[in-house]
């Protein structure tokens, strides 16, 4: 560690510098716990649960369609959290949690957006309506998806970071507008939404265990996610000033 | 703020420039979509609100981006930061120029959607004033943000809409579902939840402007 800019961005609290960049026990327990509770959930889903009287073998796309949605309004929550900070304090652990949140909260996004239309298209028979959830999600997930393209088009990532954290800031504020806006423009389909939480009928126990196992495995693979993206972001954070401190030339790396 | 609002329209004034650009990307809107839509069909009708915030959001779009680009130009922006006044304040000036421009362009765009809609005229233009006005606030207020912001990227002009129109949603939503209801003859008071909603984002979003500009021209 005699490299000054590398030592600078290893001053963490843990004592032991190579933590920074890679990884310790704790983030390897994680790592097995939630590849084998994925593994449990697959099980659970595709074996252990019952087939849904009404719906058929599709449903079974619920469990999983249903566990997209804790981490990516978790993600999108910590971004708005990250984006205020950043302002704030300008910390540039809080720009890594921002654009590594928004990154994993769209992959889960996604994920939730394209299980849904699959379930949606034999029991809807359509694969996509305009049902206020869904209006909001499709919004949401265009506010972040703008949110990783404002970052990649920025001259710099420090005016990146800034930029971003006030469309992640504006996002979390207009959510509240969206959310009225959607739901006023549509009504309300009392049907949809019953038919999905309700009517399907998690009445049996399995059911539920299955429901409660993916969302926990998810989660922790979201959680997971979020760890290994905040060391890859802090990594590129050190390779950037490297980089940097190389083109001012030897002399000035060392200062 | 007076001074940089009276700046702006001194220079539109002059070159005539913005408005020009405005009104005809406005009246093309609106000639594109009623070619889109089968003149003879009842459809026509039932999108007419639609149409015409679609060439209000494509007018503004356009209009904002040029406002702030005039600044960028010949480091005008820099001149301006230095001036005595609050951040904060000078984003109020550009909104309320902006919104200035895009009612100006309106006096034209409404008439010919009329026109082209064959909507009785004193009516439509009572009743589409208040959310007309309300409306283009809220979109110079959004605008204006985040026209900065996409300044500072490197594919500008594209940044604007993908920035602003997400954001813009409840805005659109309610600004067209209001419009509607009050062409098909519905009272003002059967669309207040919508008005309220379009007033809630004007002031939401002129706040988060005023608190925010800042951060966004500081190098």
């Amino acid at each position: 560690m005699s490299d000054p800019v590398l030592a600078r961005h290893t001053e963490s609290p843990s004592p032991d510098p190579a933590d920074a960049t890679q990884g310790n026990t704790a983030e390897t327990v994680l790592g097995v716990t939630t590849g084998a509770l994925v593994l449990a959930a697959m099980y659970a889903v595709f074996v252990y649960v019952p087939t849904d009287s009404f719906q058929g073998p599709v449903q079974r796309i619920f469990y999983i369609h249903m566990a997209m949605w804790l981490p990516t309004f978790s993600a999108f929550a910590l971004v708005a959290i990250a984006s205020l900070m950043y302002l704030w304090r300008r910390g540039p652990g809080w720009d890594r949690l921002g654009r590594s949140s928004a990154e994993i909260g769209l992959l889960f996004c996604t994920l939730g957006l394209a299980t849904g239309s699959i379930w949606a298209r034999p029991i809807w028979g359509t694969w996509w309506t305009w049902d206020p959830r869904l209006t909001l999600t499709l919004v949401l997930w265009m506010i972040y998806a703008t949110y990783l393209l404002l970052r990649t088009l920025s001259a710099t990532p420090e005016q990146g970071a800034v930029l971003s954290a006030i469309l992640g800031l504006s996002g979390v504020i207009d959510l509240y507008l969206i959310n009225r806006a959607v739901y006023w423009w549509r009504g309300i389909h009392p049907a949809v939404i019953a038919n999905r939480e309700g009517g399907s009928g998690l009445a049996d126990p399995r059911m539920q265990v299955t429901l409660v196992i993916c969302l926990v495995s998810f989660f922790l693979l979201f959680v997971w996610l979020l760890v290994l993206r905040m060391r890859t972001a802090r990594l590129q954070d050190i390779l950037e000033e490297c980089r940097e401190a190389l083109a001012r030339g030897p002399r000035a790396a060392r200062v | 703020m007076i001074a940089i609002l009276w700046k702006d329209l001194r220079i539109e004034l002059r070159t005539r420039e913005t408005l020009s650009s405005l009104l005809l990307l406005g009246l093309l809107t609106l000639l594109i979509l009623s070619f889109a839509f089968d003149p003879a069909s009842e459809l026509r009708q039932a999108a007419a609100p639609g149409v015409l915030w679609v060439a209000v959001i494509f007018a503004s779009v356009l209009g904002m981006n040029r406002s702030l680009l005039h600044e960028r130009e010949q480091d005008c922006l820099h001149g301006l930061l230095l001036a005595p006044v609050d951040r904060g304040t000078i984003y109020l000036a550009k909104t309320t120029g902006n919104f200035v421009f895009m009612a100006a362009a309106q006096v034209f765009v409404v008439p010919a959607f009329i026109i082209f809609f064959n909507l009785p005229v004193g009516e439509t233009l009572v009743r589409l004033l208040p959310i007309l006005a309300l409306g283009l606030i809220g979109l110079a207020a959004i605008g204006t943000l985040f026209a900065a912001v996409s300044l500072r990227t490197r594919a500008r002009e594209v940044m604007l809409p993908l920035l602003m129109l997400p954001l813009a949603t409840p805005l659109v939503i309610a600004s067209v579902e209001a419009s509607a209801a009050l062409l098909a003859g519905q009272p003002l008071a059967a669309v207040g939840h919508w008005l309220n909603l379009i007033g809630a984002f004007d002031v939401v979003f002129l706040v988060v402007g005023w608190l925010t500009f800042e951060y966004v021209v500081e190098e």
